[in-house]
Formats: structure tokens, C-alpha cells, sequence
């Protein structure tokens, strides 16, 4: 996962650039929590452009990213979804929480 | 009636969740006889990391097993059977219901089963609790020849 911080916007931008799987999200959950408390983002935006499979897993750890971002104050968003990917998403119904933008 | 199995493979491996990546694509690779779209073959992959996943997790929990995934293909469809040695269900319809998860601390979503019921055509499970659970999956791989007229569309 590459990780960039613009202090300006207080925007944290998480690019994430493996597979999503249960064995992955144990790592990308630890480095995303570390940036998260560490920067306290007004936005943190998930980028999907290097990922190119995801299960249900991905599902639990962006939740679980956004209730933290939440309670710090700041708001989630991701960016460059895959359709295969995005249905994953649309199968748990995150996406009215949790929206997909158009780009950065 | 043609009732011949076209082709078959079987694969054992250790619940260990680096596994996950490898069952999914192995069964991809095999499937790809079939030439599927990048679709059918992304919902298959998907299926087959929840119920991998699920044998780690649930079935083995904290201790370590073999876990076996047999796969055809099959008069244009493909069959994955996915089985562990685990601790079983209890409840299948409950833990089959979307959300419904005994793990909400390791922030799974509980979606497994719903993912695995609609990105596949037809999904049973059967369990035996203290004895292990089998997933079988099926999905119909869709004819992209022209010569081959014949298929439920």
C-alpha cells in the first residue's frame, strides 16, 4: 500500500495494490489505522486502481477504516473501483455510506 | 444422453489463509478451459476465496487442517466442491442469512454466503457438526460459440 498526505487538505490518500482477501487485510488494515490516527484526515480516500480482485473481507476492513475516520471526525470516499470489485461492494449496500467518486 | 464428465481435477492444502490466493487462482486456471469472460471468471474466483476463506476461519478456527476442493467441468458448466475436516454448523439458514456473522470482531461482513448464493447459479451447503462442511457450487459457463446454438440463455 502506498500511502500520501497533503497536510493543506488534510486529505489522506490510501492506495491500495494487492489482491483483498482475508489473508491481505490483516496488513493493509494495520498501515491504514497507523495513517489514519497518525494523520486524523479530514478525508481519507481508498484508491483501487492496483487492485485487481477483491472478497467480502474488503467489505469488513473499509468499514471498519470508516467508522474510525467517523469518529475522528473526517469522512471516506474511494476512487478507480473495478466493476468486479464494485460488486462486491453493491452485494453489502456500503456504497450509501461509503460512495465511489468519480476521481481524486 | 451424452453423461460424460469432460474433465476433473482435485486439490488438498493446509487452512492457512496465504492458501486463499492460491485456491482461487488454481481453480481460475482450471476453469479457463471453458472460456469464460473475465466476469464469470472474477464471480468464480470470488466464490471460491469466501468458501476457502470460511473453511480457515470458521471451520478450522484456531487450529490447522486440510482442506479439499474437487472441481468438473461438466456439459458446459462447472462444479466445485469445497470441504473441510472442521468443527461444522451449527445452523446453516442462519449462518447463510446476509450480515449474519459469529466473527464480528475479525470485521467480516458476513456476506460470504449471500456473495458465493448470487455471483454462483447454484449454491448448497451441507455440515456435520464436530465432523466438517461442504460447500458445492455450480455455474453455468456461457457458450461464446456460434456453433453452438443449444444453450439456456
Amino acid at each position: 500500500m502506498n500511502v500520501k498526505y497533503n497536510t493543506e487538505d488534510k486529505l489522506l490518500v490510501l492506495e491500495l495494490t494487492e489482491e483483498i482477501d482475508h489473508h491481505s487485510t490483516e496488513k493493509i488494515r494495520r498501515r491504514a489505522d497507523y495513517e489514519i490516527q497518525r494523520h486524523m484526515p479530514r478525508k481519507a480516500i481508498f484508491d483501487f486502481n492496483g487492485v485487481t480482485f477483491m472478497d467480502s473481507a474488503g467489505i469488513g476492513m473499509v468499514i471498519g477504516r470508516y467508522k474510525m475516520v467517523s469518529m475522528l471526525g473526517g469522512k471516506v470516499s474511494m476512487i478507480n473501483v473495478k466493476p468486479s470489485v464494485k460488486k462486491v461492494f453493491e452485494m453489502s449496500g456500503i456504497l450509501k455510506i461509503i460512495p465511489i467518486e468519480e476521481c481524486a | 444422453m451424452k453423461d460424460i464428465t469432460e474433465n476433473e481435477m482435485s486439490l488438498e492444502f493446509l487452512s492457512k489463509s496465504n492458501n486463499e490466493a492460491f485456491a482461487r487462482v488454481t481453480v481460475a486456471a482450471f476453469v479457463s478451459q471453458l472460456d469464460p469472460t473475465i466476469e464469470e471468471l472474477s464471480d468464480i474466483k470470488t466464490a471460491v476465496s469466501e468458501a476457502v476463506t470460511n473453511c480457515i476461519i470458521h471451520g478450522y478456527e484456531d487450529t490447522q487442517g486440510i482442506i479439499k476442493i474437487k472441481c468438473k467441468i461438466f456439459a458446459g458448466s462447472v462444479h466445485i466442491e469445497i470441504s473441510d475436516n472442521g468443527k461444522g454448523i451449527k445452523d446453516i439458514e442462519e449462518a447463510k442469512a446476509p450480515l449474519f456473522t459469529t466473527k464480528p470482531n475479525l470485521e467480516r461482513s458476513g456476506m460470504g454466503f449471500t456473495i458465493m448464493e448470487s455471483f454462483m447459479d447454484d449454491m448448497q451447503v451441507e455440515s456435520i457438526v464436530g465432523l466438517g462442511t461442504k460447500v458445492t457450487m455450480k455455474k453455468l459457463i456461457r457458450c461464446k460459440d456460434e456453433l453452438c446454438t443449444n444453450t439456456t440463455e
